[in-house]
Formats: C-alpha cells, sequence, structure tokens
C-alpha cells in the first residue's frame, strides 16, 4: 500500500496504546448484520506502471481537440490556455489546502479569491461577486431562487428561450422541488407579457444560438415592471459587449470555462456570481472579505457567513459548502495573464474569425441563414444535410463539426483556429452532399 | 502588506500574445458594443508567476504537513493522479463529441459508477453532482420524486439529527423539506425512542452520516432503518464519514437507500483550497430511474449516455460532473484495489483511536469508547479552569506548524474538536501531534496568554472578522488602496 505508511510493527505498538487486541477489536461496534463477509469485487491493485498504462489506453480511445480542430461549443468553449496556468495551479500550496477555515494560515487562497471577486465585478459591473459556485447552469439556479424569494407578493421566474437547454434544465430542476413557479417564453413574448407575478426575468447574453439580443429593451422592461433581471453571460463576450449593469441587471452569473479551464468532458468548470449591493446578504456560498489582523496588517478572511449552512442550516441562503476554489484560481491567473489588452483581443479574434467561417459557409450556397441578430463567436446555419452525417464527414477530415440543435447547426469559434483549419473547414463542409 | 495583482499594474505591460491574424477584423454594431475596456491589470509574466507563487506560501497544504480536519479527510493526494487526469484524451475533450468520438471516456465513467456501487452495495449511480452539498440535493429530490411519484404527496418533512452536518438540513430545505431535527442520546447515538417519535407518515425520510460526525458507529442502524421504512420513509447516507468502513460495512447493508460520496475526501482528490470536489449519487435498485439525466450506460461493447429517462429529477447542473476530478478518484480506487481500501479505512481507524488514547488524560472525552476514524474532545476543562477555548488552543496548534482540526462541530460538544488523522500519516506523525496537543494543555495552565493571543508565528495573526462582516469589503478599488 503505496499511501499507508503505518508498518506491521507500529500496528502492534499502537493497538497496544488503544488497548486494543486487534484492528477487528476497535471495530466491533459495527454489528455482525452489517458487515460485508466478502472482499469488495474491485479489480487487483495496480502499480503505478499498470495504472499509467491503463488510463493511457483509455485516454487513447477518445479523439481529443488536439488531434482535432473543434467547432463545437454550446456551453464549452475550446481556448488557448496560457502555460502559466497549469504551473501555479498545481502548486501544492494551492492544490492541496482545505477551504481556507484557518485564515492565519490560508491568506494564498484568500487573496486570490478576492481578486477573483474584483475582476468578476469588473467583468460584469455588478458591484458584488462571490468565491464560485459549481458551474455556470447552478449559479443561474441559485439566482433565480434567489430572485424568487426577493419580493412578498411576487416569486414566479421567467425563463427566456434560447436559454441553454442544460441550464433550463438545471433552473427546473432546482426551482420545482422548491414548487417555484416558472415559464418560458421568447424575447417578443416577454415584451408584451403581465410581469405582476414575476420576480425574476433570466436571459442568456449572448443567447444560446449565439444572438445578441438589445438588452436595454429587455432591461427596461423587466425593470419597469418591478420584476429582477438575471442575466447569464459568457464571460469572453463581456470583453466586448455592453456591460450588464448598463442595462440594470440586477444578478450576472455565468459559465467561467472559457477563462483558462480545459473543456476537460464537462468538468470542473467554473460557476460566477455577482449581484448589486442590494442582494449581498442573499448571496448563496462563500465571499472572502477584507480585513486586519491584531497588529493591524491587511488580510483577507471568509466573511458574511451568517448567510450559510455551517450557521444557519436550513435558514441558510443555499446549501453550498465546498466550491470551485481552484477554477476561481484559475480564472484569476488568466484574467491576469491576458490582462486589459489580452483579454479583449482573444474576444475581438473570436469575433474575426467566427464572422470569417459564418459568411465563408454561407458562400459555398450550402447553408441557409437562422438569423439577422448580431453575434459573439457562435451562430446557427442551416444545412441541406442531415447534421450527423455532416459532423461524421468532417471528423473524417480532422474536425468536431458543431452541435445539432432545433435552429440549425451551432457552430463556435474560438481564437485557437487558424486560418487553414477554417478554409479547410468552410471547404470540407461545402463538399459534403449527404 | 502584499500587493494585490492590481498593484502590481502598469500600463504597458502585457503576460499575452496571440499569433497575427490573417482574417478581416469584424466590428459589432457599436449599439452593442461597450465603449472602455474591462478594467484588468497589466502585468508581465514574471509578475503573474511571482506574484501567485508568493501568495501560495502563505497557504498550508497537505503535503507540507499534518492536517487533522475532522470530517474533511484530508488524506495524501497522490501526484499520479493528478498525471492521469491530465492526459490530453481526457483534458481535451468537447462534453458534446459524439459517443464514438469518446469511448474511453464513456467506459472510464461508467467503471466508476460500478465502483462506487459496489463500495456502496447500491445499483446505480450518477457522476453529476459536483460536491458532497450538491451530491445531498440530488439525492434528496430522488427521495421526493420517490415519493411524489407513488403518489404520496403528505410528506413534508425531512429528519436530521442534531449531530448533522450544516449542509444536511440546508440540502434538504433546498429540497423543499421542512426540517425536523432529532436528538442525540447519551451515547452519542440517534436516540431511537425519540426518532420512533418523529417518524410519520408526513416525514420523508431521515438523513445520516455513519459512522456519525462523532467517530461513533451508529450500532442500531438496523433499527434505524427499520423506524424509518416501516412509516414510509426512506434513509439518506451522507457520505462524508466513508473513509472508516470501506470493504469493512456497506451502507446498502445498513439500510440505506439512498448515498452520496465525497470523493475529495474519501478517494483522495484534492480539494483545491474549496474545490472542486466531486459528489456522486448511488441508489438502490428501484430508485435508479429517478438519477438525473443522463446517466452512462453500456450497451454491449459500446457505451453511450441515455438521456431518454421520464423519471428522472431533471438535472443538477450542466454536463456530466466534475469529470477530471472523478477522473482522479478512479485511478485511486484502482491503485488501492479490494484490500487496499479496507486497509486504508481500518488504518484510518488505528490513526484515530490512537491519537485519542494519546490525549487522554489532557483532556475531556464525551464519548470514550473507541472512536471510528475521527473523534470528537471537549476543550470544555480547559475553558472552566483556565479561560482557554478550543479557538485559542486551535490557534496555538498553528504555532506548532499544524493545520488545527475542525472546531465548534457538531454543535452538541462543548467547545468540540474534531480530529480525523487519515490513514495516510505515520505512527512518527502522530506521536509529534499527540505531543504538542499535549503540550498546549500544560500551556492553558502554565501559560494562558500565550494561547489567549496565539498564533505567534503565522504571517498574519487573529483577524477581525467583525469589521470585515460588519463592514464588508469585499473587492479592490483603487481609491481605497491610495
Ligand atoms: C459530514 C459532512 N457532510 C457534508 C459535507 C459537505 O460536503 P461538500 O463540502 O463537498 O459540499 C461535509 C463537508 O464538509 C461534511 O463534513
Amino acid at each position: 500500500m503505496r499511501y499507508i505508511p503505518v508498518t506491521d510493527r507500529d500496528r502492534q505498538e499502537m493497538l497496544k496504546r488503544c488497548k486494543a487486541d486487534s484492528v477487528e477489536h476497535l471495530f466491533s461496534c459495527i454489528p455482525e448484520q452489517v458487515r460485508l463477509k466478502r472482499p469488495l469485487n474491485l479489480p487487483p491493485a495496480k502499480s503505478e506502471m499498470e495504472l499509467i498504462k491503463y488510463m493511457q489506453s483509455l485516454a487513447a480511445q477518445n479523439s481529443n481537440t488536439g488531434n482535432y480542430a473543434c467547432f463545437l461549443g454550446a456551453g464549452a468553449y475550446d481556448h488557448y490556455i496560457p502555460s502559466v496556468i497549469s504551473h501555479l495551479i498545481s502548486r501544492q500550496e494551492f492544490l492541496t489546502a482545505y477551504t481556507p477555515y484557518q485564515p492565519e494560515i490560508s491568506q494564498g487562497t484568500l487573496t486570490a479569491i478576492f481578486e477573483y471577486q474584483t475582476m468578476i465585478c469588473e467583468l460584469t459591473g455588478m458591484d458584488v461577486a462571490n468565491a464560485s459556485m459549481y458551474d455556470g447552469a447552478s449559479a443561474l439556479a441559485e439566482a433565480c431562487a434567489i430572485s424568487s424569494g426577493a419580493f412578498r407578493k411576487r416569486s414566479d421566474i421567467i425563463i427566456v428561450e434560447d436559454m441553454h437547454p442544460e441550464y433550463r434544465e438545471t433552473v427546473e430542476t432546482y426551482l420545482k422541488f422548491r414548487d417555484i413557479k416558472y415559464t418560458s417564453m421568447t424575447v417578443k413574448q416577454l415584451l408584451e407579457a403581465d410581469l405582476t407575478n414575476v420576480a425574476g426575468v433570466c436571459v442568456q447574453y449572448p443567447s444560446f444560438y449565439g444572438d445578441i439580443y438589445d438588452m436595454q429593451v429587455i432591461g427596461d422592461y423587466v425593470k419597469q415592471n418591478g420584476s429582477l433581471f438575471i442575466v447569464c453571460a459568457n464571460p469572453v463576450a463581456l470583453a466586448l459587449l455592453k456591460s450588464p449593469k448598463d442595462f440594470g441587471a440586477d444578478f450576472v452569473v455565468g459559465e467561467g470555462q472559457p477563462l483558462g479551464m480545459p473543456m476537460g468532458f464537462g468538468g470542473p468548470y467554473l460557476g460566477f456570481f455577482a449581484c448589486v449591493k442590494e442582494h449581498m446578504r442573499k448571496m448563496p456560498g462563500r465571499i472572502v472579505g477584507k480585513t486586519t489582523d491584531v497588529d493591524g496588517k491587511t488580510a483577507y478572511v471568509l466573511t458574511l457567513q451568517a448567510r450559510e449552512q455551517h450557521i444557519r442550516r436550513e435558514k441558510a441562503t443555499s446549501n453550498i459548502c465546498s466550491n470551485q476554489a481552484l477554477c476561481a484560481l484559475t480564472a484569476t491567473i488568466y484574467l491576469s495573464v491576458t490582462g486589459k489588452k489580452g483579454f479583449k483581443q482573444v474576444a475581438q479574434r473570436c469575433v474575426d474569425n467566427a464572422h470569417y467561417v459564418y459568411e465563408g459557409l454561407l458562400k459555398t450556397g450550402k447553408f441557409e441563414k437562422t438569423s439577422d441578430m448580431p453575434f459573439f463567436h457562435e451562430f446557427t446555419v442551416k444545412p441541406k444535410v442531415n447534421i450527423a452525417a455532416l459532423n461524421r464527414y468532417l471528423y473524417g477530415h480532422g474536425f468536431i463539426g458543431g452541435l445539432e440543435t432545433d435552429r440549425g447547426w451551432l457552430i463556435a469559434v474560438t481564437e485557437k483556429r487558424t486560418k487553414e483549419e477554417m478554409d479547410e473547414f468552410i471547404r470540407r463542409a461545402g463538399e459534403f452532399n449527404g | 502588506m502584499a500587493e494585490l495583482i492590481f498593484n502590481l499594474s502598469k500600463e504597458g505591460k502585457c503576460a499575452f500574445s496571440l499569433p497575427e491574424s490573417q482574417v478581416p477584423s469584424y466590428e459589432i454594431d457599436k449599439k452593442y458594443t461597450r465603449e472602455d475596456d474591462v478594467s484588468l491589470p497589466e502585468v508581465s509574466e514574471v509578475d503573474v508567476i511571482r506574484h501567485f507563487t508568493n501568495i501560495s506560501r502563505n497557504n498550508y497544504g497537505v503535503d507540507q504537513g499534518f492536517y487533522p480536519l475532522g470530517s474533511c479527510t484530508m488524506k495524501y493526494n497522490p501526484k499520479v493522479n493528478e498525471d492521469v487526469a491530465g492526459l490530453q484524451g481526457f483534458t481535451s475533450l468537447h462534453p458534446y463529441q459524439p459517443e464514438y468520438q469518446v469511448q474511453g471516456a464513456l467506459k472510464a465513467a461508467y467503471e466508476l459508477g460500478g465502483y462506487l456501487c459496489e463500495i456502496t452495495g447500491m445499483k446505480g449511480a450518477t457522476l453529476q453532482p459536483a460536491a458532497g452539498a450538491h451530491g445531498e440535493m440530488t439525492g434528496i429530490m430522488i427521495i421526493k420524486a420517490y415519493h411524489q411519484n407513488r403518489n404520496d404527496n403528505k410528506r413534508t418533512k425531512m429528519i436530521v439529527p442534531d449531530s448533522a452536518h450544516g449542509t444536511n438540513p440546508a440540502s434538504a430545505a433546498t429540497a423543499g423539506y421542512e426540517i425536523v431535527q432529532v436528538k442525540s442520546d447519551d451515547l452519542g447515538l440517534v436516540d431511537i425512542d425519540a426518532l420512533a417519535a418523529l417518524m410519520d407518515d408526513e416525514t420523508a425520510g431521515l438523513m445520516l452520516t455513519n459512522p456519525n460526525t462523532l467517530g461513533l458507529f451508529e450500532s442500531n442502524i438496523t433499527k434505524i432503518a427499520k423506524i424509518v421504512h416501516d412509516k414510509g420513509g426512506l434513509l439518506y447516507y451522507d457520505g462524508a464519514n466513508l473513509n472508516a468502513i470501506m470493504g469493512i460495512a456497506r451502507p446498502f447493508d445498513m439500510g440505506f437507500d439512498v448515498v452520496h460520496f465525497n470523493l475529495h475526501k474519501t478517494m483522495s482528490t484534492p480539494h483545491g483550497g474549496g474545490g472542486p470536489g466531486s459528489g456522486p449519487v448511488c441508489v438502490r435498485e428501484d430508485l435508479v430511474r429517478f438519477l438525473p439525466k443522463p446517466v452512462v450506460c453500456k450497451d454491449g461493447e459500446r457505451y453511450y449516455l441515455d438521456h431518454d429517462r421520464k423519471d428522472a429529477i431533471g438535472r443538477v447542473k450542466a454536463f456530466y460532473g466534475n469529470y477530471l476530478v472523478y477522473i482522479k478518484a478512479l485511478a485511486y480506487i484502482l491503485t488501492m484495489g479490494p484490500d487496499g481500501l479496507k486497509k486504508a479505512s481500518e488504518t484510518a481507524v488505528l490513526n484515530a483511536n490512537y491519537i485519542m488514547a494519546g490525549i487522554k488524560d489532557s483532556f475531556v472525552i464525551p464519548y470514550d469508547r473507541f472512536c471510528m476514524h475521527e473523534f470528537v474532545l471537549s476543550g470544555s476543562r480547559q475553558k472552566e479552569q483556565y479561560g482557554i477555548s478550543t479557538l485559542d488552543m486551535a490557534k496555538r496548534l498553528l504555532d506548532y506548524g499544524y493545520h488545527p482540526p475542525t472546531i465548534y462541530f457538531p454543535l452538541i460538544v462543548h467547545e468540540g474538536m474534531m480530529i480525523e488523522p487519515t490513514e495516510t500519516e505515520s505512527k512518527e506523525t502522530l506521536d509529534k501531534f499527540i505531543e504538542a496537543l499535549n503540550k498546549i494543555a500544560k500551556e492553558a495552565k502554565t501559560n494562558p496568554e500565550l494561547l489567549h493571543d496565539a498564533p505567534h508565528n503565522t504571517y498574519v495573526r487573529r483577524l477581525d472578522e467583525v469589521t470585515a462582516a460588519r463592514n464588508p469589503v469585499l473587492k479592490w478599488e483603487k481609491e481605497q488602496d491610495e
């Protein structure tokens, strides 16, 4: 047992000190009838060499984006990850620490989270941000739940269609178990809807299909009707697009994966959560604040804990305990490395590339437009051929194609794509006739 | 004072470059764009490396030393697991790649789900929940779905023990339940009579961790299960304490119906300063249909994601959970094997008992009998005789170079300190820790001021948490800094 340093001789001495006859004796409190009377039916222990070989064999059975140019997005994006990130986040001081309950020896994590909260506030224009949530979908669900409880006379939630389907399902799951009413509608329907009983309206920015709505119009209508405005934003898009603060958002949440996290078959990712000051004491999860120690030295500490489960138990604003701290650190490093200029460049390059591919695909004559709305780095087009077959064909030529959706083929293009890849992708997509 | 990254910013510095663009630039209509740039720092790559390296040094991790944080199972996090989870064949996979492109990834998830079922005795698993509390919420939703599916809609309450972790009542509340608390008896176990009196046909079930948060095995577990089941309720297992019983006893055999894992505890994945964790849920056979969508399945030699599940509770996050985290747990289980996991539990229990025996003369042990993988001592003697709180003693442990144990939890122990050594610690480490605790008990008597003012040797000393909460400063602002 490589990870168990207690020797047989140690064991004997230790048992004696415990006044136990055997290890078995220590377990005498477990009744016979619930004991497992056979070994667990698991594969026999592997040596390190065998383990690596096995895991490599599993990894090799996947086609990864190192070998295939990825045009798939829909909530997980193939951005470039600067080399410094893996070096810093694998430092044991960050990696092997627990939640910073003991601030005197946790200033590394606490400082980084304070910086993270600052950056998320900058990105979203909000007053306050928490230390992270599980992912974008659950962050959105929590924002909906809090909005629903913010009023005495209204509690319904509206989810604007064109929300990522898995986000919508997550929100619906969180809400239905709390008996919170929700409905789904288009933007057009929303702008005529009676919002008297509506506590919160959530809109994805840009939408699942890539459309950038005129958020000012939506924001104005929601605010005039006294509801809370929840914006689920792509953080890279926020480098270029109007700040949610400017169109009246009360909550801005979203998926932080594009900020330096690998796609990793879906996780771990980073839910970011920010809001205006009024809701600060209702925020879910950990929050880091600035303070001083007894010598007057500046330091950071988990704060506003009176909201949390370990103090308030069932009355807590959320049940979240462990969050995604290392992913928040990743985002902080990513935003430091790219910085004010580089982050904007990434966003602009996404826009350039996505529009290049969009125009290119339309020019082949094999795809129809599906929208006249502006878009960021993601869009849909309607192919004349079967999408699964098209993707299979492209796969044969080294591409991971877009997602099949009810509005067509959803394509995302990041700053990572080269002109050669894009040209070849367009050509191959255009030549496929089913 | 340590600088923040923002203080290092200087116009013109940059740590990032993109290749030259070879496509035309496209300008999004100004109506939709922001005028200013997001105010992020402008720093060099060396600035970034030094800054984060330097702040990291004000942290304390398992690789540095002993971390007996009760309830958190801070065992060693094997390095090879990081390597295998970092293979490009896992990290660079898009979650929506078609199944034929990701058979290895699905196989890994499928196998892990099966192993977790074997360890708990359950029949089906979901790897979707991102942490323990998320697993609890998922599990309680499954329990609710089960009752609703039987048109049993009057069950509005969930019972949790007074010794339960805060996430238990909080998670049950997020699933829409009223919380009823059952008290513990003099032995530190669920009070069976009290439970029998509370359990009725309006109660959906009971949440329990076994061994419980006092580190004691609920030896009446089959009676407890019968009381709950007889009244139509289900029994939920909080897997935070599974490290005591792997290969020794299984939740299903004890009568549990639903269980969550904390892979970031029991299965050695690093905690990352507060996550990402992973909180898979396993259930008994007739509850499998309620698991969140999708579920990884196997058909002959082909692995696939089954989305077509009409009774599923829905989903609790996007995609399939913290994949790269649970890959590490898979690597751990494969490394340990059945005998290794059992040995881990046996050693974890031995180590805890050894510390308890070593500090018995210095502290009150409220439940003085063999413990499982952790135990709770009470600092009540030090408090009453010398005015020294458990907080003071925990802070003094920092001076001795340890991460302190969990304190003031569970709530039912006066001045409680919960010590969980785990199996990855040697006898030598335990001996030194025992010595430190005994010394602190002496210091409480001979030099109480030393403890009141502890820690003395850390990078910062005790913090003003009251002001932090009263006047919250939650982000850096230029003005405030000048
Ligand atoms: C007994 C118990 N239950 C549940 C949890 C919650 O787990 P997580 O932090 O992964 O959400 C913890 C973690 O501290 C715990 O100790």
